[in-house]
């Protein structure tokens, strides 16, 4: 029957979205289709073919993120950075694989959720993912100086383990491995859910759900534009399922939920975001060092329990590392000059979920967040640039590029002043860079009243329907979060079995 | 908003480009036209508001010399210019500093995302890693160098 919805078609689980959340789920859930039930993934984003993935910053960023990389907050503070193709976010990480702290945790204090529970099935997904080490014949000069530095300012960098499988070292991660050696959904869960029959169509956009369905709207390929055609006509559809299940990250899933006339009851949607705000940090060195190539976030300096931040190695692209520089004119160029010598650090604040730091729509039902950097948050960016000069002066640098100081970039021999020239006053926000692609929040679990969903991301008073994403994190994870989402999406895939079970 | 959205502010938006980034000043006619064309298809799928929030402020920077200098901004000399968008800059009203942060940012879109702009930096990174890079040989050295103090 062809309602003024499009066509419908009839599932008996739609899963929304494909990152860590939705394609945890869909492989999850995948076994039960040998026993027919139906089963639906419905992604945004485009399925690239392998020669698409060619590490160009500016085609691979329109094609795999959403607004190219370029999501704005309200006020125009703050990038938000979130993956837009099959596979989620996941193909555009770097593959950092931490499990979620015990106290974190324990802080966010969700009735049924343990940290036992969240780090056996974080290690049963780090062992689907080929987690390990990497060796260190790939460690390039900007990760060996970050250790170099930490140790000789008396800290202890600590290897990221990550999820690879035949890295070359092409630096390119955030672009899309090149080498499909990155293990994301789109290289495991995805594969393994199709494998048993999960259907996956992409290009499909969410525009609302209603009781037990999902009206979608399928987007033709544009010419020119990567990735392969849906496998369903372009047009509207009418999705029923006996249980849907959001998994579009925290601000696809908040949005989606907040423009659903249907969901209008559900209180908390939006809330309790946070994201990790980060600065890139950059150094320059008198010799050229390698920086744009091996895997380029192999260590971090974890300072989150007691100064509220986190230093990880990172490298990024040209046109990212402008951005992200404060300023411009002849100082800003001559850094860009010195881009074989430079070396980064990146400073991720651990952010608390803060009442007015959330996700609304727009009357078009366009995400919109809203975030203002509380002292604390600024406390800690500043704090954590301070450290990082250190340990860039440390290693080495001639000088670095701090956006808290005025001026901006300080010299080797003034480093003995960095807690003069770095300090919060110059944080000045709208004019310094800050993005952050660690966005957490939205539908958060806990107790019922206080909370969107249960500790299985089953929404109070809507049984039918579960969140399965980032979104469901209460507070932020200060660590990076892919492996918890994962955690909490088997959560939810158990708690649906059970229940269809039942 | 359709079309061009450069196009009624394309002298202003080249005198700033020029004074974001100083080595835009001797680019060809074409690369403006490329570096442009960049820059459009970013704001082609950005909200209309958006875009008609950058015209103005573009029309806003053109205008805002006449009352010190004046003269618009687009004739003024490079230093000037420099001198004006630092103010906007460190304006004290965030919609200013919120305005030029993204101006600059179009710029380093257009500018930094060349092939050639990339290559001239020295910027190298290939799908091939470090095997593009370094022999078996370097493979080896590299493997058995220190890690930490050293």
């Amino acid at each position: 029957m062809t309602r003024p919805d499009g066509e419908t078609r009839e599932y008996d689980i739609v899963i929304i979205g494909s990152g860590a959340g939705g394609g945890t789920v869909a492989q999850e859930l995948a076994p039960m289709v040998a026993q027919g039930v139906r089963i639906l993934v419905l992604e945004q984003g485009a399925r690239l073919e392998e020669h698409e993935f060619t590490g160009r910053e500016l085609e691979m960023s329109s094609a795999l993120y959403e607004d190219a990389g370029g999501f704005l907050t309200a006020d125009g503070t703050m990038t938000l950075a979130f993956g837009r193709a099959y596979g989620g976010s996941t193909v555009v990480y770097t593959g950092t694989s931490l499990i979620a702290p015990d106290r974190v945790i324990r802080s966010w204090c969700v009735p049924g959720l343990d940290f036992s529970d969240v780090e056996r099935r974080s290690q049963k997904f780090m062992a689907q993912n080929d987690v390990h080490y990497l060796p260190r014949v790939l460690l390039n000069d900007n990760n060996k100086l970050f250790v170099t530095g930490c140790a000789r300012v008396g800290a202890k960098a600590e290897q990221f383990p990550l999820n690879l499988r035949g890295c070359k070292g092409s630096s390119l991660c955030n672009m899309g491995c090149p080498n499909a050696a990155k293990m994301g959904t789109h290289r495991v869960q995805l594969p393994a859910a199709e494998r048993g029959d999960v259907e996956v169509v992409t290009r499909a956009e969410a525009l609302r759900i209603e009781n037990h369905a999902v009206v979608a709207r399928v987007h033709e390929r544009r010419p020119g534009e990567k990735g392969l055609p849906s496998s369903w006509a372009p047009g509207d559809y009418r999705i029923t399922a006996r249980m849907v299940v959001a998994a579009g990250g925290s601000i696809g899933t908040s949005a989606l939920l907040l423009r659903s006339p249907a969901l209008a009851a559900l209180r908390g949607v939006g809330e309790r975001f946070t994201c990790h705000p980060a600065h890139i940090l950059v150094a320059e060195h008198e010799r050229e060092i390698t920086n744009d190539v091996g895997h380029p976030k192999s260590y971090y300096l974890d300072r989150a329990e007691h100064e509220g931040y986190v230093l990880e190695t990172c490298m990024y692209f040209p046109f990212v590392t402008a951005k992200n520089l404060t300023g411009f004119g002849v100082e800003h160029s001559t850094f860009m000059r010195a881009f074989p010598r430079l070396q980064m650090i990146l400073v991720l604040a651990c952010d608390k979920a803060v009442p007015g730091n959330r996700i609304t729509v727009d009357a078009a039902g366009k995400a919109v967040v809203h975030y203002t950097f509380t002292p604390a948050v600024i406390r800690s960016m500043v704090s954590a640039t301070r450290m990082s000069a250190r340990i860039f002066f440390a290693a080495g640098a001639r000088r670095v590029h701090a956006p808290s100081a005025d001026p901006t970039l300080i010299e080797r021999e003034q480093a003995y002043r960095l807690d003069d020239l770095i300090v919060e006053r110059h944080f000045l926000p709208g004019r310094i860079s800050v993005s952050a692609a660690h966005l957490m929040g939205g539908c958060a679990m806990g107790q019922e009243g206080a909370s969107v969903t249960d500790s299985r991301g089953r929404v109070h008073g809507m049984p039918w329907l579960r969140v399965a994403d980032s979104s469901l994190f209460p507070d932020s994870v200060e660590v990076n979060p892919y492996l918890t989402v994962m955690a909490l999406a088997d959560r939810v895939a158990e708690g649906i079995r059970d229940d269809w079970r039942a | 908003m359709s079309g061009s959205v450069l196009a009624p502010v394309r002298a202003t938006f080249r005198a700033v480009a020029e004074a974001v980034v100083r080595e835009a000043a001797s680019l060809s006619p074409e690369g403006w036209r490329e570096l442009e064309a960049q820059v459009e298809t970013a704001l082609a799928s950005r909200p209309e508001a958006m875009q008609r929030q950058l015209v103005t402020f573009l029309r806003v920077i053109e205008y805002l010399p006449l009352l010190k200098h004046f003269r618009r901004f687009s004739r003024l000399s490079l230093d000037a210019r420099t001198g004006i968008l630092r103010g906007l800059e460190f304006s004290t009203r965030p919609l200013f500093r919120r305005g030029m942060w993204g101006l600059r940012t179009l710029v380093f879109l257009g500018y930094y995302t060349r092939d050639d702009v990339q290559g001239a930096l020295g910027y190298r990174a290939h799908a091939d890693g470090w095997s593009a890079r370094r022999t078996t040989a370097e493979m080896r050295a590299a493997a058995a160098e220190p890690l930490g103090e050293g």
